[in-house]
């Protein structure tokens, strides 16, 4: 369950002619395993080869071919099943899912409609500090990718690549616990996290290896808390399916403007057919793919070709015990041990490497300190660049060193930066280059007292105003970091100029 | 030696380590029956260069000694295998010219024992038919005649061609394939040996399905111990195939002792069915002494499910089938329809499939489309499957009380002619399967041995059904019953 320490965010609520309306929503995220062999095959998985060049004879379903599962698909389904604290069902069987399409040769899929391998688990989906959504995960199955047909490369022929047929997906189902189009998208952004930290999905939607499609309905307010109660979804509206989508930006603006579709036909006094929708991102509309006469009946049976899945606990003990720390084990220990807020622990977890980086520069270093550096100055820089936390120049060492530095009060917050920035440039021991270049903030308060002392000799008529005005003392701090070429401790000068000019 | 062909694998085998005979001697004694043979319809891809290529090599081998026992041996390979390069349609218009690049398991198996491929034999189209009228070759014609009646009968079927080329010793033996009785009823209408192994035991990979959970392919043969010889080298676990089993392939042919005192031989009361021929209840009674002078104990047994059987398997079946068969579609290999102008992909799929599929195997596709549609799939599928599992436990509950065989009719009559079913109601032909389809359904392992001759003059046979795994003692049995029947006859030759 959701930790108290969160409230639920509210829901999108748009408001139409006849009063407000809010947004039920459910995900099928279809996650490819990162894999190197299909499911059933074992032919290559390696995206952008050749044409039909990743074909084994069960993929092209030529005569008398047999699939044989994949182990290693399984256990990385039933990693992600242990990473979204779903049940594991040690029995599991494939179905066919049968419909006629050239990329699909065997005419049906191999699925898991009966016996899923993973049952209901959960994601909580963070919006904003303390405000978080608890998404019931309904199921994990695992099944066969189809092949791509391409129309567009002949006007009279379509063509087909085999290659991404029978590579294995992991079906993700939520449960309609989703009330808006950013909940969507941040769902997606969890989901994708928490792949990635497993290792079992690489999460690349440009490349198709995490796709959604996205159930959407409205309904007035209170009939959302009656399902929830009730789990009845009859309190709940018709829901469109958008399929295929692959960005972000596209779910939140598919939603947004499939709801505002259903709320106008509602208004209207029509009713919403449950049907297929594509998106079309040039257009900002959605499309009836199929009407309800050319539904598919897909005549779902038990794979023969298959015996059912059964895994052992002891094996699924071992997965269990082979998991990584999780983004929000990590997050949590993040801000219990390193003092962070929960926005800078969101922001350094949101990657594995990221929060590798940052604990390295933390260790045993002022955490708040490094997480500043890390996020405004690191991941500030390397976005100018449009590098990634894994092709940053500087190390966590090295830049664990400058947070030492100033830490220790070896160098001011602004030598910092310039060291910051000749480390990152040309690189170098921070410690070292401080030496050589000079660096070290002056903490010998005897100079200070100095170089205080000069500037308020040679100022009278500022002393005077000063002293009308504490708030003028900023003046000298100035002046005297000026004359110490910015060496001079900050702190020290405040001090010493405060109790000089007796305020 | 005269007449090569007509020669048993046992006793080919033995003339073949004596160096009495040579393979390639062997080999061209079956090609040239086979090229007298062409009435019959049962070859339809020829490979008489691979024939006698393996058979050279098969006497390399066996000169060099410890040869297997199926080396130099000329079969004949049912067209729904797999075989590298050669031609393997499945009896159907819709793979027409369709080349593997890939060997089936059992005939890799078979070759790799030195057996000697003499090419394809006709079937009925994807394994569904009983007479071997659904082929897109023809039909095959049975070696057996009516008396002096000359008009042409069924060889059965599916493995009709596999049967037909065996009983006119155009091959020593045969592959079959068995869904619901391919290989027992045509070798009990043509009067050899054809043998159902459990479902497992021999590997589907490289085997055209019908219905992936009842297909098994097994031998068929002269003899009893033909079978046990030819099974041994036929199976095997391969990962490849999911539904192989992982268990060790015993000495069948070591098995053969002919003693069975103490054995109990079931008797299935739910097998007197109602309209079958009194000549097939006397066999079958005949069957029952001869196991008792045997030393057999004969046990009255029930199979309650049994009049269930049927109706199941022709759901089951073709719910498989149709799934099965969607890859035919003219995409990637076999026939295309030739389209017209402003066609599309479902006009391709429609075309191609009407002109590639005959009439029953259409027939079945729509019967297994139905029957998995929805709103139908729990009042038709589900509930065949329910009722598989019952079938299945009427056996483990005899099992568990002993029995060690079970003695049923294998057919329901003698051959029939061909062309009598066409205007019949195809459950008349699906009548045929009555005695063999609950095995199937049951994964078990069963055996078809000819007994006897009807008064017209042609085989019957009776069916041996065995414990799972055990074909040893299931060949063992059938042995004492083949040495007690005595049936020795031969078709009158005259093609």
């Amino acid at each position: 369950m959701l930790d108290a320490v969160y409230s639920e965010p509210k829901p999108k609520v748009i408001a139409g002619a006849t009063g407000d309306w809010e947004l039920v929503i459910g995900l099928e995220v279809h996650a490819q395993v990162a894999s190197k062999a299909k499911l059933f095959s074992g032919a290559s998985t390696k995206f952008g080869a050749e044409p039909n060049s990743n074909v084994a004879f069960v993929d092209a379903a030529m005569p008398g071919m047999l699939p044989v599962i994949n182990e290693f698909c399984v256990e990385q389904a039933v990693r992600t099943g242990l990473g979204l604290k779903a049940q594991i069902n040690l029995k599991s069987a494939f179905d066919r899912k049968n419909y006629f399409y050239p990329d699909l040769p065997q005419g049906y899929q191999i699925s898991q409609l009966y016996e899923p391998i993973v049952g209901e688990g959960e994601v909580i989906v963070n919006m904003e500090p303390g405000v978080a959504r608890l998404v019931r995960i309904e199921r994990i199955h695992i099944e066969q990718d189809a092949g791509k047909s391409i129309h567009d490369m002949d006007p009279n022929m379509s063509f087909v690549d085999l290659n991404r047929t029978g590579v294995a997906l992991m079906e993700i189902v939520s449960r309609p616990d989703i009330r808006g189009p950013e909940e969507a998208a941040a769902y997606v952004v969890k989901l994708r996290q928490i792949l990635r930290y497993l290792g079992t999905c690489d999460g690349n939607m440009q490349n198709g290896s995490m796709r959604a499609d996205v159930n959407v309905s409205v309904c007035r307010p209170g009939d959302y808390e009656r399902y929830q109660a009730t789990q009845d979804f009859g309190e709940l509206g018709t829901r469109c399916e958008i399929k295929n989508m692959n960005s972000m930006r596209f779910i939140q603006l598919a939603i947004d403007h499939e709801a505002r579709r259903q709320i106008a036909i509602l208004e209207d006094g029509g009713t919403i057919d449950q049907e297929t929708r594509l998106y079309d991102a040039d257009k900002n509309e959605t499309r009836s793919m199929r009407s309800k006469e050319e539904a598919h009946d897909y005549r779902y049976f038990p794979c023969p070709d298959l015996l059912p899945l059964e895994i052992e606990q002891d094996w699924v003990d071992d997965i269990a015990a082979s998991l990584p720390e999780l983004p929000d084990a990590k997050k949590a220990r993040f801000i219990a041990d390193f003092g962070l807020s929960e926005y800078d622990a969101s922001v350094l977890t949101a990657d594995v490497a990221s929060a590798a980086y940052f604990e390295d520069v933390a260790q045993g270093r002022d955490g708040k300190l490094a997480a500043n550096w890390v996020i405004n100055e690191l991941f500030g820089r390397l976005k100018k660049e449009d590098h990634d936390i894994t092709q940053s120049p500087m190390s966590a060492k090295q830049l664990g060193g400058i947070v030492e530095l100033i830490s220790s009060g070896d160098i001011s917050g602004k030598i910092a930066k310039d060291l910051f920035e000749m480390v990152y440039t040309d690189g170098g021991d921070p410690a070292a280059l401080v030496e050589k270049h000079g660096m070290k903030q002056v903490t010998d308060t005897g100079a200070i007292e100095a170089a205080v002392d000069a500037v308020i000799a040679d100022n009278p008529a500022q002393v005077e105003k000063a002293k009308a005005n504490p708030k003028l003392a900023g003046w000298f701090v100035g002046q005297v970091m000026k004359a110490t070429g910015g060496k001079a401790n900050p702190k020290a000068v405040n001090e010493i100029i405060a109790s000089k000019l007796g305020l | 030696m005269g007449d090569l062909n007509k020669l048993t694998i046992g006793a080919a085998r033995d003339a073949l380590r004596a160096r009495d005979i040579t393979s390639v001697e062997l080999t061209q004694a079956c090609l040239g029956a086979i090229d007298g043979a062409s009435a019959l319809n049962a070859f339809v891809h020829n490979t008489p260069e691979i024939a006698l290529e393996r058979a050279a090599a098969a006497d390399q081998r066996l000169a060099k000694g410890d040869a297997p026992d199926m080396c130099g041996i000329p079969i004949g390979i049912k067209d729904l295998f797999c075989t590298k390069g050669v031609p393997s349609q499945a009896g159907s218009a819709i793979l027409n010219g369709f080349k593997p690049e890939y060997e089936s398991t059992i005939t890799q198996n078979l070759t790799d024992a030195g057996a000697v491929m003499l090419g394809k034999l006709n079937m009925d189209e994807f394994a569904m038919g009983s007479s071997n009228e659904t082929s897109t070759y023809g039909n095959v014609v049975n070696p057996w005649r009516r008396g002096n009646d000359t008009a042409e009968l069924t060889p059965g079927g599916s493995s009709g061609g596999s049967a037909s080329a065996v009983a006119a010793d155009l091959c020593l033996a045969a592959t079959g394939t068995d869904t619901g009785g391919s290989i027992r009823q045509p070798a009990a209408f043509t009067g050899i040996t054809g043998i159902k192994p459990t479902y497992g035991r021999c590997s589907r990979w490289g085997v055209v399905a019908f219905a992936s959970s009842l297909d098994q392919a097994g031998p068929m043969t002269k003899s009893v111990r033909d079978g046990a010889i030819m099974l041994g080298a036929m199976c095997s676990h391969y990962p490849k195939d999911s539904t192989s089993a992982d268990i060790p392939v015993p000495d069948f042919e070591a098995a053969l002792s002919g003693d069975i005192k103490g054995k109990k031989i079931g008797i299935p009361k739910e097998y007197h069915m109602d309209g079958i021929p009194g000549e097939i209840d006397a066999l079958w009674a005949d069957g029952v002494a001869m196991m008792k002078d045997a030393g057999a104990e004969i046990v009255d047994i029930s199979l309650p499910h049994t009049k269930y059987a049927l109706p199941a398997y022709y759901v089951i079946a073709p719910a498989e089938a149709s799934s099965n068969l969607a890859r035919y579609d003219g995409v990637r290999y076999g026939h295309r329809a030739k389209l017209a102008a402003g066609d599309g992909i479902t006009e391709m799929y429609e075309k191609t499939r009407a002109e590639g599929f005959g009439h029953e195997v259409q027939r079945r596709v729509m019967i297994g489309t139905y029957v998995l549609s929805a709103g139908f799939y729990d009042a038709y599928y589900n509930r065949a499957r329910r009722v598989r599992a019952l079938i299945k436990k009427d056996f483990e509950d005899v099992f568990a009380a002993g029995i060690d065989a079970i003695l049923t009719p294998a057919t329901p009559s003698a051959a029939f002619g061909l062309g009598e079913m066409n205007d019949a109601d195809p459950v008349r032909m699906y009548l045929n399967d009555v005695f063999t389809v609950t095995v199937n359904l049951a994964g078990l392992p069963a055996i078809s041995v000819p007994a006897g001759l009807d008064k017209q003059g042609l085989p019957l046979g009776l069916q041996l059904i065995g414990r799972p795994w055990e074909e040893g003692d299931l060949l063992n049995a059938a042995y004492r019953l083949e040495q007690a029947a005595g049936f020795v006859s031969k078709p009158a030759k005259w093609w």
